[in-house]
């Protein structure tokens, strides 16, 4: 009597599984291209802030070379190189680059250098970093992503590309180092990898 | 437990409020009223969790066991809370962003499952409709003032930022009530959520002190006469 009614019971909790993962699924059917839609219209937001619109004549969202490299841009996922161009000459490009060292896992970054290796800026994507913390790399919080515009492999020189509490030139937060900490190495390997590409980065992708 | 639509809906709106009195769902109250528009946001959704919990939890409350009715109220609830984390993301992108991991929370708030156990799963569907809609009004109500507050204070304004939630129309909405206001950081940071929120308690005392005590010395009399 008892083991059918322990029976039962676990059957009747597995059916309400069951039925609360299916409301899920159907929720996450119904949402999937909306989602895709917003985030795409962020990144070309993202594109805009850091390559001013005047600067190119190309469709800069749809002239993409995809790449994967984990040693430079931290992940083996194919992260997509964005190029800007004028009058058909490299303009500069805008780089997706990830630090997979963030404090709570992986965190996306757009990376803008212009054709002359200097950084035109730096925005966050998405990441699962601590809300008042380390989300500080935002520019929605803070100003502090805007210490990379104008920055390049010289200046600083390799010595100062990390947090000041690691003998670098920039500023960590307040109770957050792991995260500038994560963000600054990211943006530095791009910069190096951008260096180490060259021109093969504005070839015609087939 | 008061039955009757009234006592439901004065318990959710004050006498039993779930932010003035139960004091529940603290996390998301302080962190995320910083302004009325965040503070609308998470309001609104958690008033949609706790009206679709309290319906399915009344309307399954003569099949699931004893046993198992907290894991199965979980469950319940937090396939809302994810439904509602993804359909924000899906049409309310930006306030999505800006309220972030605090959607996804709503899981722990205390209240909801407090109003499942307690009340839900005790009544019909009606009556637990109602205590999940006044309830979540309650907490929209505490949420909405303390942001309200803290973002006059704080920021000198009202409504910044409301094209998250209502569009490129209302873009201009912000009503600034300090010009070159340099803003006041404690509002802003959690410990001004506190003693903002321990005021507007101190308040609400005050007001029933005020409006109960003729009703008490009546009671009073009736006991000595008995």
């Amino acid at each position: 009597m008892l083991v059918t009614h322990m029976f039962r019971t676990a059957i009747l909790l597995g059916l309400f599984a069951i039925i609360g993962t299916g409301l899920v699924a159907l929720t996450f059917k119904y949402t999937e291209q909306p989602i895709t839609e917003s985030e795409r219209k962020a990144l070309l937001r993202s594109l805009h802030a850091l390559i001013p619109p005047g600067s190119h004549d190309n469709d800069i969202f749809n002239d993409v070379l995809t790449v994967s490299n984990r040693e430079y841009l931290g992940t083996d996922k194919a992260m997509r190189i964005f190029r800007a161009r004028q009058q058909g000459r490299p303009v500069a490009v805008v780089i997706e680059t990830v630090a997979p060292d963030g404090y709570s896992g992986n965190i996306f970054l757009l990376v803008a250098i212009n054709q002359d290796g200097t950084l035109l800026g730096v925005r966050v994507g998405k990441h699962k970093e601590t809300p008042g913390l380390g989300d500080v790399i935002e520019i929605e919080r803070s100003d502090w992503v805007l210490g990379f515009t104008d920055k390049n492999l010289n200046n600083p020189g390799a010595p100062g590309w990390r947090v000041k509490k690691d003998g670098g030139e920039f500023d960590q937060f307040t109770g957050a180092t792991i995260t500038p900490r994560a963000v600054v190495k990211a943006v530095y390997r791009t910069l190096l990898f951008y260096q180490a590409q060259g021109d093969a980065l504005f070839v015609e992708d087939k | 437990m008061d039955n009757r639509y009234s006592g439901i809906s004065s318990d959710g709106l004050w006498h039993n409020n779930i932010g003035f009195v139960q004091l529940l769902g603290l996390c998301p109250l302080l962190a995320v009223s910083s302004t009325v528009i965040n503070a609308l946001g998470l309001g609104l959704a958690t008033l949609f969790v706790l009206v679709a919990s309290n319906l399915s939890v009344s309307v399954i409350r003569n099949l699931v066991r004893p046993e198992i009715r907290i894991p199965a109220f979980m469950l319940i609830i937090a396939s809302f809370v994810t439904a509602i984390d993804l359909a924000m993301n899906a049409w309310l992108y930006e306030l999505h962003k800006v309220l972030g991991i605090f959607i996804p929370l709503i899981v722990t708030n205390c209240a909801i499952l407090g109003r499942a156990e307690a009340f839900a799963s005790r009544t019909t569907v009606d009556r637990a409709v109602l205590d999940g809609f006044m309830m979540g009004l309650g907490f929209m109500l505490v949420l909405v003032l303390l942001g309200g507050m803290r973002e006059v204070i704080g920021q000198g304004t009202l409504l910044a930022n409301a094209h998250l939630m209502f569009g490129s129309m209302a873009e201009n909405w912000t009503i600034t009530l300090i010009d070159d206001y340099r803003g006041f950081l404690l509002a802003i940071l959690p410990p001004g959520a506190f003693l903002g929120l321990g005021l507007l308690i101190a308040v609400k005392n005050i007001i029933d002190d005020k409006v109960t005590r003729p009703v008490v010395v009546e009671t009073t009399l009736a006991t000595e006469n008995s």
